[in-house]
């Protein structure tokens, strides 16, 4: 959930974008209101409205007056080429620097990779992420 | 929300309490735009209360300048009338009845809404035909938060609210208070000790240290503003070298260091190589660090002579 490390109006930006991502919000969709979101999870209600303003200025989500936030089509192709960017530096980096601190090669971990990459459990449970 | 032509719902000057020879607030100066939920926070004795009765003028400032409302608040109904203070021990008239003491609020407070007042007392189990002096504590508690939130004064403080509220209670405090305060856009002063409860609420905070403000940011630049770094002794000090240090805790070899300094993405690779790890210091942690070192008048207490029982803080 929501963590004291980076600001909250990012961390609700980035939680519906993971929704975006995952389908559970699809395009064209509406989005939870400002209102919704501070209930739900008990923030300030100006927190809110700047973490989904964050996504209008995107152009992830856009408003129409009087109804509320909806899901831009296209939406979830942007936010997964840029997951995909962010990758290399959120997921390769630290598990090579993990990997040489235990003292496993390349070698060893490419053979790890194409391991799970087989392994049909695991596999489903990386892609519903 | 204020528009840029009214005066800022509070403006203090230098503003200074003094009783006898402490300074319970000390040359604040303070300007709170408005239209936010606030927090004041602080030991106990650092001279929150002090500031709520300045502000409410039921305890006139020394020397300075106050203004609530773009007027000095003392004795001026014009002001008054738009704010309402719910202390940590409120008092009632003994022998009223909850019912009784939300209609007299319904007469002082032009916005209260008897609905809502009707279904919080629901929702708080509290016996409305019951008399004041038969309540519990919590109950009490419970009669405070519910004109504190069915006033829907323009200005509201809560200062502790909850003496005796159970975790539940407390819960459908800020709940409500999240609720209708989106519907309803207010300024809202709430001082708290639970500050892990409260944090998410903060859109502002204002940390009151021995009757100085040392904090007046918004909530979401604090978040971030500091960090735990932890690991071998000697890396952690390379680490943490030129950095405003907030605590330091050993343990065997390892060392961890709070500092106040926000971490970017080069700085949180570094710290990954060396090998220490970076956790979040909350708002908690923080006002604890930064109100630790000073001793805020003893073991927590209340260093004003307090004539009445009322104004004793409590340690909850």
């Amino acid at each position: 959930m929501l963590d004291d490390s980076r600001p909250i109006f990012l961390q609700i930006a980035e939680l519906i974008e993971g929704d975006i991502v995952a389908g559970a919000l699809a395009e064209e969709a509406q989005a939870p209101s400002t209102n919704e979101f501070a209930a739900f999870y008990r923030i300030n209600p100006a927190t809110a409205a700047k973490g989904i303003n964050k996504l209008v200025d995107e152009g992830i989500l856009y408003k129409k007056r009087g109804i509320g936030m909806f899901v831009a089509t296209g939406a979830r192709t942007r936010l997964l080429e840029r997951r995909r960017e962010e990758f290399f530096h959120d997921f390769v980096q630290p598990l090579t620097r993990e990997a040489r601190r235990l003292g496993i090669s390349v070698d060893a971990l490419t053979d790890m990779i194409n391991r799970s990459n087989s392994d049909p459990v695991l596999t489903e449970r990386s892609a519903g992420r | 929300m204020n528009t840029p032509t009214q005066p800022p719902v509070i403006e203090l000057n230098n503003v200074t309490k003094r009783y006898k020879d402490t300074k319970a607030v000390d040359g604040v100066t303070l300007r709170i735009d408005g239209g936010r939920i606030y927090g004041l926070l602080g030991r106990n004795g650092a001279g929150k209360t002090t500031l709520m009765s300045i502000l409410t003028a039921q305890d006139p400032e020394t020397s300075g300048d106050v203004k609530v409302f773009g007027q000095h608040p003392y004795e001026n109904d014009a002001v008054l009338s738009r704010m309402c203070f719910i202390r940590e021990s409120q008092k009632y008239p003994e022998d009223f009845s909850p019912a009784q003491a939300f209609k007299s609020a319904a007469l002082f407070f032009r916005n209260w809404d008897q609905d809502f007042a009707d279904r919080l007392a629901e929702e708080f189990a509290l016996p409305l035909k019951r008399r004041i002096k038969k309540l519990s504590r919590g109950q009490l508690s419970a009669v405070g938060v519910i004109i504190g939130l069915a006033a829907r004064a323009e200005l509201t403080f809560f200062d502790e609210p909850y003496l005796g509220l159970d975790a539940v209670a407390r819960q459908i405090f800020y709940d409500r208070l999240v609720e209708d305060y989106s519907l309803h856009p207010r300024t809202i002063i709430l001082s708290s000790h639970l500050i892990d409860e409260v944090a998410n609420l903060l859109e502002h905070v204002l940390l009151i240290d021995n009757g100085r403000i040392i904090l007046d940011d918004d909530a979401e630049n604090i978040r971030g503003s500091a960090a735990t770094v932890t690991g071998e002794d000697s890396k952690v000090t390379d680490f943490t070298a030129g950095l405003p240090i907030l605590h330091r805790e050993r343990l065997g070899s390892l060392t961890s260091v709070t500092i106040e300094a926000r971490l970017g993405t080069a700085d949180r690779a570094r710290a990954a190589e060396l090998g220490l790890e970076i956790a979040p210091v909350s708002l908690q942690q923080l006002v604890v660090r930064k109100t630790m070192a000073a001793p805020a008048g003893g073991a927590g207490v209340d260093p004003r002579t307090a004539t009445d029982p009322s104004e004793l803080e409590v340690a909850p």
